[in-house]
This record gives structure tokens, sequence and C-alpha cells, in this order.
């Protein structure tokens, strides 16, 4: 049989009827085109792909059993490197990552290696395997992980499996860092698979800490000193979002994407009055930035009623940080990306609300510093969108509350936690970091292979100390 | 969970809640805040830590039953928990000895708030005159513990059913009047009474401080949703306050803000299948 070089195409939800609710829009593959598309896969001798993948899953080796239908011994395989599967097959852009390197993708389509992984996780989590607790030593030692997220998570699977009483400590009344308040429901649902991933990871003997702000309920000298943990793991992520500075942001429906996500995320606003915590969705949106966020922002506009949704982006679609498949997903729904495009005021009427967007219009001069392109704004060429809601969405930070209370922790001059590339290690004693809160805002699968690290690094740690 | 022990009419629709919290109480300090979810539907309301007892290990709340998330707050029993506590949120009040004359000024259910902080100034050894401020005196709270901390206290009232008749800045005027030092003033309350007692000081260059109650969401600076203008810079309240210097606050643009969801509450009070459903149940 010849080889078929395009992907098997996933089903997912028809753009007109998905654009209004909040499920799920890629349905993932049945059995029958998950071994199809497994059998893709040329077995590299060599592979090439395992490489491009931040935490290194063994990926021909779970292909390989997918290609005989043996779906429960892929997720074997895959759970030795990778303790969120179900998240990262849906929200890893492997453009850039695993599939960027398959040998398939230079004269077709690569593998749909996130696809498969997906399917893998997905058929694990149907199958209601139970996880079995682990048995701890009588004198194991306590580690305590500051976030939720994808790398907090990730290292405390990782520590439990390595025998450590792990907790969790999180500042939310939910676990899971942005997969909870961030990435939407329609890409990543809550219930069926970020939930179940952690309460699998409880099952395990993590326990999670909710409604627990480090740095004001404990601080990090606390932690160690007081409540007998012998390492830390700080990964606290980037939350803390950027503004524009520009004229009018404070004006009644100018939000951060933050806010905007978490409100329908995390606060359910999408079922007000059911939920209680209500948004202002407004019937033309203006979201600024051109990332996954900015895309998850739009898209959540759209389903909570907008008849029109502009993506505002200060380069061309090329420079587009988002991942491909959401750019292409955003399109199909409707969003009308202007380009090359910045914002410079956002214009209120006599009560406070937004009317209107003033934006320049961009060229892309000499690379910046990052290499690409450095967008300069076009004189005169001012321009008026009349909307009612603007949605920033061009960046976050790191919050300070845990670099501001452990003074003998040192961080760069974004405030950023300096630490290893390859362990964490920050430069006070005993204590670990990794993920966004050490390399800026960036994916789920790096913060997911730091906290992997930084895992095997407080385990040695441990060891050491104890000898 | 969150259990409450103690539950209290202070006046008609006020309640003071002491909630078992024993770490909370310990890190709590004057000027803080905590954020309460009551149950899995409710929103996250954020509320000014009014006491907190570190022996005991509780803290207290006052609030005032005007939406649909105080309501249900109010419809809870001693005994009962809600779901959800955080603290201690913000920065705390700059107290130390040797501030000189503090003029704490509590308008309303402020009083609350201003109590730990009128406490702390006057276990500091500082000089406090504590004004108080009400519609009538029906709706006065907390005088008798105001008293035990303060050197003098004035009361105001609306109607002048109690104390001197008309606003909290009628007190704090004839106090300017008296000619005697001022070193600061802290006001909590209502945005247009924080805004008068600004108006009131800024003439006279005496350093007043406000906290401000925008709308919040995590309380941990990562939405911005409670962002204020201060000077020229913008803040977010719930990191960098709630305290703010008053003379530089954009007071216009916080009540602006705080109206934004004035429809949607709306909606929300005359939605009636779960407060139904609440009182059905008792």
């Amino acid at each position: 049989m010849a080889l078929r070089m395009m992907k098997y195409a996933m089903p997912e939800q028809d753009p007109k009827v998905r654009a209004h609710n909040f499920d799920e829009v890629a349905l993932g593959y049945d059995e029958e085109t998950a071994i199809a598309e497994a059998s893709r896969c040329l077995t590299c001798p060599n592979p090439r792909c395992i490489k491009g993948c931040p935490v290194q899953v063994d990926i021909p080796g779970f292909i390989a059993k997918m290609k005989t239908g043996d779906f429960a011994e892929a997720i074997k395989v895959i759970k030795k490197s990778n303790a969120l599967p179900a998240v990262c097959g849906r929200v890893c852009p492997q453009e850039h990552q695993c599939e960027k390197y398959c040998v398939m993708g230079i004269k077709g389509e690569p593998v749909g290696i996130g696809r498969l992984e997906r399917f893998a996780a997905d058929y694990d989590l149907a199958s209601g395997n139970e996880t079995k607790p682990i048995e701890y030593a009588a004198d194991a030692s306590k580690v305590a992980v500051v976030g939720s997220g994808p790398a907090g998570l990730s290292a405390a699977g990782e520590l439990a499996r390595r025998g450590y009483k792990v907790t969790i400590f999180e500042a939310l009344h939910k676990a899971g860092g942005v997969l909870s308040y961030g990435i939407p429901e329609f890409r990543l649902p809550k219930e069926k698979v970020v939930q179940v991933e952690i309460e699998n990871l409880k099952k395990l003997g993590v326990k999670i800490a909710l409604n627990t702000v480090i740095g004001k309920l404990y601080t990090i000298d606390e932690l160690i000193d007081e409540e007998g943990f012998g390492a830390v793991f700080v990964a606290t992520g980037a939350g803390l979002p950027s503004f524009m500075h520009i004229p009018g942001e404070n004006l009644n429906g100018v939000y951060s994407a933050n806010e905007f996500l978490t409100r329908c995320n995390l606060m359910k606003a999408y079922r007000f009055p059911t939920y209680q915590t209500p948004i202002k969705a407004g019937k033309v949106v203006a979201v600024v930035g051109g990332g996954n966020v900015a895309m998850d922002a739009a898209r959540t506009s759209l389903r909570l009623g907008a008849e029109q949704v502009y993506i505002v982006y200060r380069r061309s679609e090329k420079e587009l940080p988002a991942r491909l498949e959401e750019i292409q997903h955003a399109k199909a729904e409707g969003i009308d990306f202007k380009l090359l495009v910045n914002p410079v005021e956002v214009i209120g009427d006599d009560s406070g609300n937004v009317k209107q967007l003033r934006c320049i219009k961009m060229q892309l001069g000499e690379p910046d510093a990052s290499g690409r392109r450095r967008p300069v704004p076009i004189e005169n060429s001012e321009f008026n969108i009349d909307v009612d809601t603007v949605i920033i969405a061009i960046g976050q930070g790191p919050n300070p509350l845990v670099q501001s209370t452990t003074p003998d922790m040192q961080t760069n001059k974004r405030g950023n936690i300096m630490a290893d590339d390859s362990t964490g290690k920050t430069t006070k004693p005993g204590v670990f970091a990794g993920g966004d809160i050490v390399t800026g805002a960036a994916t789920v699968i790096l913060a997911m292979g730091a906290g992997k690290k930084a895992a095997e690094a407080i385990d040695k740690y441990l060891k050491n100390k104890k000898h | 969970m969150y259990k409450i022990l103690k539950k209290v009419l202070l006046s008609p629709s006020v309640w003071l809640y002491d909630i078992e919290a024993p770490r909370i109480a310990k890190k709590a300090e004057p000027g803080q805040f905590l954020i309460v979810r009551t149950d899995e539907e409710g929103e996250r309301i954020p509320l000014t830590i009014a006491d907190f007892d570190r022996q005991k290990g509780y803290v207290s709340i006052v609030f005032q039953e005007i939406g649909a998330g105080t309501e249900l707050l109010g419809k809870l029993n001693e005994g009962d928990y809600i779901l959800d506590v955080v603290a201690p949120l913000g920065k705390k009040t700059h107290i130390e000895p040797g501030m000189g004359t503090v003029v704490c000024i509590g308008g309303g259910i402020g009083v609350a708030p201003i109590y730990p902080i009128a406490r702390g100034m006057h276990q500091a050894g500082n000089k406090v005159i504590s004004i108080m401020g009400a519609k009538n005196k029906d709706i006065l709270i907390l005088e008798k513990e105001m008293r035990a901390v303060s050197d003098e206290v004035l009361i105001t009232t609306d109607d002048g059913s109690c104390g001197i008749k008309g606003f909290v800045t009628t007190a704090l005027q004839q106090i300017i009047d008296r000619s005697e030092k001022i070193d600061e003033v802290i006001a909590i309350g209502p945005v247009v009474m924080m805004r008068s007692v600004v108006e009131a000081t800024r003439p006279y260059k005496i350093k007043t401080v406000v906290s401000l109650n925008p709308i919040m969401v995590d309380g941990t600076g990562m939405c911005g949703g409670c962002r204020v203008q201060v000077g020229d810079e913008i803040k977010f309240a719930c990191v960098d306050g709630p305290e703010f210097d008053g003379h530089l606050v954009d007071f216009k643009g916080l009540m602006s803000r705080q109206r934004m969801y004035k429809d949607a509450e709306k909606e929300e009070t005359n939605h009636v299948c779960k407060l139904s459903k609440i009182k059905g149940a008792i």
C-alpha cells in the first residue's frame, strides 16, 4: 500500500455551530483512524521527533504500540515521560516541537503525534484505570511545590513517584494554573480532562492546599524552617498581565486577557447567572495581540455572543506566535485579523464605556534583538475601529509575590527567578524553580519539562542531604 | 472549608462573622483583606479583614447584603462553612510609633476595617482621633470598640440623630479648625466619602490615606480588574494597595469602573431561582 503523505483529518465541530458553544472543537480520532495515522510512522532507527519533545516522550515506542491497537501499552510508554498527556496532546504547538522534526514532514505532512498522544490519553481516561497510591517510606521527605500549573503538577507527579511526600500550594480555589483559568473549555475540557488528571495525581498521594498564597500565608522560609519541607519548587508562572499604557486603558470594557479568561473559564461567567460572576462580552470586540492567549480571548468573545471580533496585531501573519491550528480555527469561526496594526488609544463615551479603538498602521523594519522584524508605525495612518470591548493580550510577566518575600533568591531585571537550566536550582539552597516564572511566558510542555528536571535535581539534593 | 464561629447582626443587613482560620489569623495585619467564595457557583468577594485574634485563631468580616453574592453569604449560620477563604491579601497599613496624631475615619460599614487600624495606631502609642459616620444612629456600628482604642471619638449622622449632624467631613473640618496638628488621616468608606475627605485635607496638605474597593477577581495581581490610576501610574489595588495616597487617586475613574457590572447585578438579583432554592431549604 502506498504511504499516505497527509495526516488523517481529525473530526471537528462545524465552525458555524461551535462558534456559539463552549464544547470542545477538535473531537479526536476514533480507534480505526488512530491506528491508520500511527501506521504512517516509519519507526526511524534514529528518531528525530523525540528531540523536538521537551520531555522526550518515546514517540516511536508509543506509536509502535498504537499501530497494533495496544492503546493501554501506548499510554504506559507516554506516561514514563509525560504526566499530563491528555493536556499536551491538545495544547502543545507540535508544529514547533515533535512534528517539526518528523521525517514524513519533509515531503508531506508529519505524523499527527499530538493527536495520537491525545487519543491514547483519552482512551486511558475513559478506561477508568485506578491510579494506585504510592507507598511511602516511614522517613519520606516532604517537598513543597508552589503553584499547581503544568510545571508544578509535573514536578509533583515525578517527586511522588520517587517517594516524596508532596504538597502543592495553590493561590486560587482550583488547581491547574493556566489549564484551569486560561485555556478555554473548547480547547481543553476542564471536568473531562484537567480535573481528572489532577485527581489522578491526588490518588497517587500528592496533597493540594488550595486558597494558599505563598508570600502571604506562608513565606518560602516558613515552609522550610517551620513546616518541615526539605525542598521547595517554585512554579508560580507568568500571571501578571501587561497593559499597553495608552490613554483610555482604564475605561469600562477594557480587560486584560487574564481577567477575561479567568472570569469565563475559572468562574464560569459564561453560565451567568447560574454562576454568580458576571462578564461584559460586548457586541464588537477587539483583542490586542497575536499569541494563543489572544486567540483564546477572541474565540471566547465569539462564544459569549459577540457579532464581530477583531484580532489586532502589530506584526504580519507570518509572525503570529499562536499555535497554527488555533489560528486556522479562529479564521474558520470568522475572527477578523487586522494585521500590521497597533492601538494608540481607547476612546470612551460620556459614561466611561469603550466606544472606539484608535489604531495606527505598521510596517516591518529591521530585525530586533529577538530576530523578528520590528514593527514601525506608519506616520499619519491613524484610524478608528468602532468597538465596545477591548481585550489586551500582549503578554504576562512574573508575579512578584514570592520573590519579594524571599530576598535571598535572586531574580533578573525582568523579575524572573534565576535558575539553572538543567536543574532548576536557584541561588537559595533547597529552593528550585521552573516554568514561566523562570523563562517568561512559554508553553505548557516546556513548563512540564522544567518541572520534571527540577524533580530529578530535588531528588539528588535530598539524597545528598541525608548522607 | 472555613467554619463560621459567630454571627452577629450589627445593623439592618450588616453582619459580623468570626471565621475559623488559625493560619490566616496568625498572619493578618491591619489594612489587609480576604476573599470569600460561598459555594461552588459563587463569585469571589473581597472583604477587608475587620478583626483577627491570633490566640483564638479566627478572623472577622463585616459585610452588608447588597447583592446576590453577599445575600447568599448572609444566609449562612453559625456552624456553617464558607467554601473558600483566601487571605491575607494586600499590603498592611503603615503603622509605627511616633507617627503623632492620626485621624481614623470610618463611614458606614467602613468603621469595621478602620477598627484594627485605629487599634494598631493606638497600641503603637499614637494619638488616635476617630470619626464614625452613619446615615442615622440605628446603623452606627462598633461604637464601643472604637472608643476603647481611640483618644477621642466624634460621631456624625446625616440626620443628626446622634452626635454631629452632617458628614464625616463636618467633624474633620472641626478638628482642622481647632488648629490641632494632624499628622495623618486614614479614611475608609464609600468612594464618595473618601473623595470628600481627600478634598477636605488637600488645601492643608495633610497626608491622607484611603483604602480602595474596586471590583476584584483573584486578588493576587493576576488580572488587573482592580486597577486604579494613582498619580501617573496604573496600580493594582489588590497587590499595590488597597491603601493609597488619597491625593493621587483618580476617584472619577474608580467610580466609573465600579459601575461596570451594574446591569448584570440587577439581572442577577432579579434572577430568583438560586435564592428561592436556598430559602426553601431553610
